[in-house]
């Protein structure tokens, strides 16, 4: 007999988180969507953004504001320099080459994060109260509420950013195909550049509102491994993609959380995703949305 | 090194493909088998004997991660858990079956080849970035399910005692006899890779690794060499963890987790993709990085911090140097520390005159 009330508590909380996986992964997407490298320093993208702006709170006893701009500002240097330092070189190298760039980017991250603010899991205060409200049969923490709320904001600036804006469509243009893009005088490496730092900005958003809902140390980046179900569902190269991936990782997990963990003692929520992925793979690797890829000789 | 190749002609396919390049080989590799089975043994302290034991570890993962990666182009995120899979399946055996070393090991390299070749099927259909992805994911079940369902992992905290190795009625309990040990398994290794990548199958692989398409095309079965590939290296993977979990004395899945995958990308990253000396190299560099800047710091950071940043900057710095020497060879020097070693020599092939 299954409990409905149960499922649907699950499932709004399951919407909830799932929207916030969406932030994050929209910053993969856009990395790999302009640059078609994989980025995987998301995660740590995420977790050094929530150690600045703990740091900001807690030991400079800045402004929430200030902290804020200030952190997306920094962000977005530290996409523009690591472009030009780190993914430029390795322009046409093989993939291998690149995963392995963006996996020792992670390493050096979580190595900073704690060497300059200390390894001590640190409190992210936002202005929101930690009360859960009650609707119905639902429970919403009014964190999730926030990040949900963010989330969705963004997810519509940038779909409108890369349908209408001149900026944007030049960017797809460099998606879809980088030597026609360089034909056509658009400045290819720039919007690399503006990708990453792009990057930078979502990220340094999920890791204000996953900072303050889990506290802020090295086990964040964690978070980042969650962004591969969801790109992998909803398409690697796909903004509506990384919206439908974000809820569906969010539900199933949830869910599975809710019904299997009592039968196999925990952990379900690192789990479940994961074998959907794996089914993804096998199915339509490309995605709900992706494009997918046809080969030539 | 120096005019050593004068007079040597090779007027044969089978003399250009041969282990032994140069007559003066044979002795170099007589030269090395007197130093790692007499001269070190002898001469080292039992604590280095157990560095060098680790690297040697090291140097089996990392080969059969280059087969995989370096050679057929495949890439893996999931070797640390191939390694739990071989760990776990010795430890099994040996305790409830009282399995002899000899018999684990390649029992637990097998069954490493099996699910590795499982977790590579995907790689018909999906490759690069989404191949990457999938044996992220293969890592990741594995390391749940290992942690989760006690039958394999033995319950209390996932972690099995092992007895110490025995082969007939020698029990190798020191250090100085894992040495032993573990020399001829590298050695079987370290040749077996050898004689593979010169191998119609290792031709294959490197076809492959090139253009798969056009590998097809030519005629190689891309799906039964890309698991073969998946296969062998998770063989190497398997023995790894094998070995790795008799030193240890303990199996545990802890030692195999994702940043174990990691490290293992990083000795052939640093090394060199798809050269059988660059494996070696790397695993030597990426075992003796942490050892050597706990032993840096402890001597030496005293000197400008309080006890209290010391140990805080011990796995921090770790962490942050070995992202960035990842990203300086990728950067600068692609090809790793073997081509390091091929510019030394090439160097000094004519030295001291200019042509």
């Amino acid at each position: 007999m299954l409990d409905w009330q149960f499922l649907a508590l699950l499932a709004s909380n399951g919407v909830l988180i799932g929207l916030m996986y969406s932030l994050i992964a929209l910053g993969f997407v856009l990395v790999y969507k302009a640059t078609d490298a994989l980025n995987f320093a998301q995660g740590e993208f995420v977790m050094i953004a929530a150690f600045a702006v703990a740091a900001g709170l807690t030991a400079y006893h800045a402004p929430l504001w200030l902290v804020v701009v200030l952190t997306l500002a920094a962000m977005v240097a530290f996409g523009f320099g690591l472009e030009r330092a780190v993914l430029r070189p390795l322009l046409g190298r093989p993939i291998v080459a690149i995963i392995m760039a963006t996996i020792g980017l992670a390493a050096i991250l979580r190595g900073l994060g704690p060497l300059v603010w200390g390894a001590a899991t640190k409190a992210l205060p936002l202005p929101v109260s930690d009360e859960p409200f009650a609707w119905g049969p639902l429970l919403v923490p009014p964190i999730q509420l926030v990040g949900a709320a963010v989330s969705l904001l963004f997810l519509a600036a940038f779909g409108w950013f890369f349908l209408r804006s001149r900026r944007g469509i030049a960017m797809r243009a460099v998606a879809d195909s980088q030597q026609v893009a360089l034909a056509m005088g658009i400045d290819v490496e720039r919007y690399f550049a503006l990708a990453w730092a792009m990057c930078g900005v979502v990220s340094a958003l999920g890791g204000i509102i996953w900072g303050s809902m889990l506290g802020v140390d090295a086990n964040l980046s964690v978070v980042g491994l969650k962004v591969f179900p969801v790109v992998i569902l909803g398409g690697l190269d796909s903004i509506p993609g990384a919206v439908v991936g974000g809820l569906i990782v969010g539900i199933v997990e949830n869910v599975a959380a809710g019904f299997v963990d009592p039968y196999v003692g925990g952990g379900t929520k690192d789990f479940a995703p994961y074998i959907l992925m794996i089914l993804a793979l096998m199915i339509r690797p490309y995605g709900i949305f992706g494009k997918p890829i046809i080969e030539r000789i | 090194m120096i005019a050593r190749e004068c007079g040597v002609f090779k007027t044969t396919y089978e003399a250009d493909m041969a282990l032994y390049p140069l007559p003066i080989a044979r002795w170099t590799v007589g030269g090395l088998v007197v130093l790692f089975f007499a001269v070190l043994p002898l001469t080292l302290h039992e604590y280095y004997l157990s560095i060098v034991n680790l690297i040697a570890i090291a140097v089996v993962g990392a080969l059969g991660l280059n087969i995989l990666v370096g050679y057929t182009g495949q890439i893996s995120i999931g070797h640390g858990a191939f390694m739990s899979v071989g760990a776990y399946t010795a430890a099994n055996l040996a305790v409830r079956l009282d399995c002899p070393f000899w018999l684990a090991v390649p029992l637990g390299g097998l069954m490493a080849a099996l699910v590795g070749a499982v977790v590579g099927v995907p790689s018909l259909r999906i490759k690069g970035l989404y191949l990457a992805i999938a044996t992220l994911a293969g890592q990741l079940i594995i390391e749940w399910t290992i942690n989760h369902v006690t039958w394999i992992s033995g319950g209390a905290q996932a972690s099995i005692q092992v007895p110490r190795p025995r082969l007939g009625g020698l029990v190798i309990s020191s250090q100085r006899g894992m040495y032993f040990l573990l020399m001829v398994v590298v050695a079987l290794a370290v040749i077996g890779a050898m004689n593979l990548v010169r191998s119609r199958i290792g031709r294959a692989f490197v076809a492959i690794r090139d253009h798969d398409i056009a590998a097809e095309l030519i005629g190689i079965d891309i799906f039964r060499y890309k698991l073969l590939a998946f296969a062998i290296s998770s063989f190497y993977a398997g023995v790894t963890g094998v070995l790795y979990t008799y030193y240890l004395g303990v199996a545990n899945y802890e030692q195999f987790q994702l940043v174990t995958s990691i490290d293992y990308l990083a000795m052939i990253i640093i090394g060199g993709l798809g050269s059988i000396l660059g494996s070696i190299f790397g695993a030597i560099f990426i075992t003796l990085l942490p050892i050597l800047i706990r032993y840096l710091m402890e001597a030496f950071g005293g000197l400008f911090f309080s006890t209290q940043v010391v140990l805080n900057l011990i796995p921090n710095l770790r962490l942050i140097l070995f992202g960035a020497l990842i990203i300086g060879f990728l950067v600068v020097e692609p090809e790793g520390l073997n081509r390091l070693w091929r510019n030394i020599r090439t160097y000094f092939r004519v030295w001291p005159f200019a042509y």
